[in-house]
Parts: C-alpha cells; sequence; structure tokens
C-alpha cells in the first residue's frame, strides 16, 4: 500500500477499504490504483466508506462506474458504512448514468460531402446577397421619388463618421504612398536625366489609381467591417426585428443612409488622398530631384488631363456601393453568437478588399479598350 | 489561522459608480451549508454586491472574506485558489456561444484539472444528467435550446468542479412556472446532496420561501435584515413590508407561511 494509498484489499474480511480524500483532484491517482488492484476471487465483497474522509461527485463517478465494471464480471459488490448522504450521492449517480457511448453521434461531412454544402451555400449566399441589393435598390428608387423621406440627419451622420473622421488616417496614407512612388520612380528617371517626367508618372498614377484604389480599401476595413459589426450586433439583440414589428423597415432607416452615406464620402476623401498623394511626391521630388515646387505645378497643370481625375472619382462611388452593401448584407447574416460577428466581419472587409480590386482592374481593361 | 464558520464575511464594504454610492458600509456573514438568498428593490446593489463577492469589481473599501481568505488584497493565486472552490451561474447563463453544451460543461475541467479528454467528458456528462438535461442536449450549441435548458446548462458548467460554493443571479427569471419549480427543486437537491453553500440573488417569492434558509434585505446600501423567510415578512420596517406583502407578496406567504 502506498502513503497516499485510497484503496486496499482485504483478503480475509473479503472487503475493499477505502480512505482518504475521494475528490476530483485525487482522480488519476484512484482511477490508476483501481487499475492495478489484484484480481478478486469469490463471489462477495464487501466495499467498506468507512474510511473515506471527503466524496464528491468526480470520486463517487469513479467508484460507481468501477463497482458496473466487477458486478460484470460477476461479483456480487456492495457498499458497506457509508455516510446517508454519501449512499444518497452515489445512487443518484448510478441512475443518472449517461455515458459517452451514449451520444448521439455528430455527423462530420465526408470530403465530398462538404465540398458541396460549401459550393451549395456559397450560391445561396450569393443569391441573398443579389436579392439584398434589388431590395435595396428598390428602397432607393422608391425614396429619390419621396427625398423628404430618406433619413438626411442618418445620412449626415454616416458622412461625418465614415468621411469626415477618416480625413487625418487617410490623409497620412496617401502621403506616404506619394512619397514612395516618387522615390522608386524618381530613382529610375534619374538614370536616363528624364527627371521631370516624375510630374507625369506621379500624377498620372495617383488621379487615376493609387487614390481611389488606397482611400477604398482604408474605408472598407474601416467602415466595412463597422457596418458588419454594428448591424450583426443589433440583429442578435433583436433591435432589426423590433423595427420591423414597428412598420419601420430597416432597410430605409439602416441600409440606405449608410450605404448613400459612403457614396457621398468616398468621392470626397478620394479627392482628400489625391491632393495628399500628390504633395507627398511632390516633396520627394524637389529633395530627391530637384524639381522645385513652382515647376512641378506648372507641369502639372500642363501635361495631366483633368480626365484623369474624373476617372479615378468615377470609381469611387462603385467602390463605395461595394463596400457599403457587402458590409451591410454581411451584418444582416448574422446569425445565434459571438464568433459568427467575428466571421461575418472578416468576411465582409475580404470580400470587399477582393471585389474593389476586381472593379478596377475591369475598369483598366474597359478604359483601355475606350483609349480614355 | 482559526477557522472561521462563515463562509463569506463581507464587511463595511463601501462601493460607488460616479456619485452615487451604491453600498455604504454593508455587513454580510455567510455560514456554512446554508442557502442565502439576497432580495431588495430594484438598484439595490443585490448583483453589484454578488460582483464584489466575485472579485468582479474592486470596492471602495471595506473587506470581502471568502474561505477565510481576503479578495481586496489577495495575490492572483490566493485568488485563483477560491476560485476553484465556488461556481457561478450568471443571470443570463453567460454560456460560451460557439460550444457544444457538453464542451461547455467540460470547459472548466479541461482548463483547470490535468485529466484525460474521455474522464473529462464523462465527468461533464454526469453533471448534465444531474441537472437534468437530456443526453440529446449535450451535443447541441447553446443558441438552439429553451431558456429554461440554458439555466441547466449554465447551472451544470458552474457545479462541474464539485464548488463548495455556489452564486446564483436570478436562477429563475425568465423561466416558465414548471421549469422555475423545477429549478428550485434542483437547487435544493444538490445543496443538500453535495453539502453546497449557495448564495442567490432572486426576485422570484416562490423560491426565496421554498429554496432559502435565510434573507438578506438590501436597502440603503446596507443589509436592512438577515432572518428566514418567515420571520422577514414579520419586520415591521416599511420598505420590507412593501415588498413582502404587495399583492404578490400575500399570496407567496398565505401558500408557504
Amino acid at each position: 500500500m502506498t502513503s497516499q494509498g485510497f484503496v486496499r484489499f482485504d483478503d480475509q474480511g473479503r472487503q475493499l477499504l477505502c480512505h482518504g480524500e475521494w475528490k476530483l483532484a485525487n482522480l488519476p491517482a484512484i482511477q490508476k490504483e483501481l487499475a492495478t488492484l489484484p484480481p478478486i476471487q469469490g463471489a462477495e465483497l464487501a466495499v467498506n466508506g468507512a474510511a473515506i474522509s471527503d466524496l464528491d461527485s468526480a470520486g463517487g463517478w469513479l467508484l460507481v462506474n468501477w463497482l458496473k465494471k466487477v458486478r460484470s464480471a460477476s461479483l456480487n459488490a456492495h457498499l458497506t458504512h457509508f455516510s446517508e448522504q454519501q449512499q444518497k450521492l452515489l445512487s443518484l449517480i448510478e441512475k443518472s448514468g449517461y455515458s459517452l457511448a451514449d451520444l448521439p453521434a455528430v455527423e462530420i461531412p465526408s470530403g465530398v460531402a462538404s465540398l458541396g454544402y460549401s459550393a451549395v451555400s456559397s450560391c445561396r449566399e450569393a443569391l441573398d446577397y443579389l436579392y439584398f441589393v434589388g431590395k435595396l435598390t428598390c428602397e432607393a428608387f422608391a425614396s429619390l421619388r419621396h427625398p423628404l423621406k430618406l433619413r438626411w440627419s442618418s445620412l449626415a451622420w454616416v458622412v461625418d463618421k465614415t468621411g469626415y473622421r477618416a480625413l487625418p488616417i487617410i490623409a497620412l496614407l496617401s502621403f506616404m504612398v506619394g512619397v514612395v512612388i516618387s522615390y522608386q520612380m524618381g530613382n529610375q528617371l534619374r538614370n536616363y536625366g528624364a527627371n521631370v517626367f516624375i510630374v507625369d508618372l506621379l500624377g498620372l498614377s495617383v488621379l487615376r489609381e493609387f487614390g481611389p484604389l488606397i482611400t477604398s480599401i482604408m474605408v472598407a476595413g474601416r467602415t466595412g467591417s463597422a457596418y458588419t459589426a454594428q448591424l450583426g450586433m443589433m440583429k442578435i439583440n433583436q433591435e432589426i426585428d423590433a423595427l420591423d414589428t414597428m412598420g419601420v423597415p430597416p432597410d430605409n432607416l439602416l441600409m440606405l443612409p449608410r450605404l448613400l452615406g459612403l457614396m457621398i464620402a468616398l468621392p470626397l476623401l478620394t479627392i482628400w488622398a489625391d491632393v495628399f498623394g500628390v504633395m507627398g511626391g511632390m516633396l520627394m521630388a524637389s529633395s530627391m530631384l530637384g524639381i522645385k515646387t513652382h515647376a512641378f505645378l506648372l507641369r502639372f497643370g500642363q501635361t495631366i488631363p483633368l480626365r484623369a481625375l474624373l476617372i479615378g472619382l468615377g470609381k469611387a462611388p462603385v467602390f463605395a456601393l461595394l463596400i457599403a452593401s457587402i458590409g451591410c448584407f454581411q451584418g444582416t447574416q448574422v446569425s445565434g453568437n459571438a464568433e459568427s460577428v467575428g466571421m461575418r466581419t472578416t468576411r465582409s472587409v475580404v470580400l470587399a478588399i477582393f471585389f474593389i480590386i476586381i472593379a478596377d482592374a475591369i475598369f483598366s481593361v474597359l478604359f483601355s479598350r475606350y483609349k480614355l | 489561522m482559526s477557522p472561521t464558520p462563515s463562509i463569506i464575511e463581507v464587511s463595511k464594504l463601501k462601493i460607488r459608480f460616479g456619485e452615487t454610492w451604491v453600498h455604504k458600509g454593508l455587513d454580510l456573514k455567510v455560514e456554512q451549508g446554508e442557502i442565502l438568498g439576497i432580495v431588495g428593490d430594484s438598484g439595490s446593489g443585490k448583483t453589484t454586491l454578488l460582483r464584489a463577492m466575485l472579485m468582479l469589481l474592486r470596492p471602495e473599501s471595506g473587506s470581502v472574506r471568502v474561505f477565510n481568505q481576503e479578495l481586496t488584497t489577495a495575490s492572483e493565486k490566493q485568488l485563483e485558489s477560491v476560485q476553484r472552490r465556488w461556481g457561478v451561474l450568471f443571470q443570463q447563463n453567460a454560456l460560451f456561444s460557439s460550444l457544444s453544451v457538453l464542451e461547455n460543461a467540460a470547459f472548466p475541467l479541461k482548463e483547470l484539472v490535468a485529466l484525460s479528454q474521455d474522464l473529462v467528458n464523462e465527468l461533464a456528462l454526469l453533471k448534465i444528467s444531474l441537472v437534468g438535461l437530456p443526453i440529446e442536449a449535450a451535443n447541441k450549441y447553446p443558441a438552439e435550446l429553451s431558456g429554461g435548458m440554458q439555466k441547466r446548462a449554465g447551472l451544470a458548467r458552474a457545479i462541474v468542479l464539485d464548488p463548495e460554493l455556489l452564486f446564483l443571479d436570478e436562477p429563475t427569471t425568465g423561466l416558465d412556472p414548471d421549469s422555475a419549480a423545477g429549478l428550485d427543486e434542483l437547487i435544493v437537491n444538490l445543496q443538500s446532496l453535495m453539502g453546497l453553500t449557495v448564495v442567490m440573488v432572486t426576485h422570484d417569492l416562490d423560491t426565496l420561501w421554498r429554496v432559502t434558509n435565510r434573507v438578506a434585505f438590501l436597502a440603503d446600501g446596507k443589509v436592512l435584515c438577515v432572518d428566514s423567510m418567515k420571520n422577514l415578512v414579520k419586520n415591521p420596517d416599511q420598505r420590507i413590508q412593501k415588498f413582502f406583502n404587495g399583492p404578490r407578496g400575500r399570496i407567496a406567504k398565505s401558500i408557504y407561511d
């Protein structure tokens, strides 16, 4: 018998003496001792609990299970000297016995089946998205006919949140991008002595591509995710259901202002980003390539067509539509738990950026085909 | 250290939120093996008191001793050893929504005790059956269960470590009368079976009459009176009379007294 023994087999008295604290903390040790018990001969066994100082439900469970095992080996084991409370606990555990084997199996679909499931659910989601966009479009046209019914104060709130408050971060980021472009291209141009062409390169790339793209990606991360999380939490809190029952369509109150607000804010942010991008490039051009600010601006006016700015600005509302519709749609898809909010928010940002880049590629192809 | 008979000893507890003092020097003792109810009007600080006992918020001053360990100054390690000996059922159950009921019940075992996976699941299943949930519920997620079953699942998680002390925050609120009565019975059974000490915040007059041994009445940031329900309803204090001798209180009293 070990020093902290929990069970001892007394051969003369044909009884199993239990000792000590049969508690959760000692469970592995007790289990080990029960397993290493020598095989018990004969047909009768008394399990003596007089020396048990403490028995909790985990210890009780172990004892009951051991008894079940020996009884199935046709040994008639019975309990003696257990207190009334302990006996009550043991009999309750015996009665309640669920075991892992009874647990209904969780079906895990095979590889092919799960591929099928995910394909079907993707298609369903795409259909739901189309339905959502269609409903919003109808709602938008309806409110075009009754412009006074539009929630102007919510709209202003959205423009403030998504536009005005994003100004500092967008300015800093575009400035940096301008600096980087100017630095990388300037290095190449200097080799050919074509320093002054930095103005053309920088102007076109910032106004046509980087301004709208960088702004949209930043806004997708900043605003699209916020839309999803807000609407998702509102859905979990049944706030959206509440609006529905009051006869206030959530599309009108929540989605439409967010969509239109972002369509106003994103082009404005793009102009802001263009200004700071060009300023960043200008700073770099003057310090690295020796093109003074005055000369830079003069050439900028001569060589950069207005078309470049307009093309960049024209993309912005499309990107805004993508960000806001995906963000709101993912918000409405949230269901049940906290994990779902996280999953949908991630999805909203990833999908928004994905489709922004796809749309940008399509624009490039179209513009080059029509020589714009 | 000499052992004290009290499991919880709150003394001179002061808590404030901003400018409002919720507790102005509150004293309360919970004895071993009893079921203590905490009642009071809305805003009297019942849940705040519970949160202070659980060290979820720090009091301005005063002391909270649980298992003879001062919690307000306890180190991380001391606090942990106390936390292993208590279980909590929150008002909104606080089940982990991304885990199944079995995983929820097994969670404390998995985190705090070194046992094999099968043993952990077996013990969690035992608790799930003790609280009267069908085995089919074990693989379901909390969102798929009814309110009463969620409470039971929360209770299974609270008792999975065989705690000596159980905190219940409004255990029967929002349940249908049948489930509420079942839960009352379950609490009494578990208490006698596992030798628990139970502290519960509740508004439910039936629960107060049927389950509790003593009831603490909170008002004015203090404990006005701690007594059995029988004696408490006879207390002449106006606030206590208003609480227990309204139309609902009189019906409950006429049934149980």
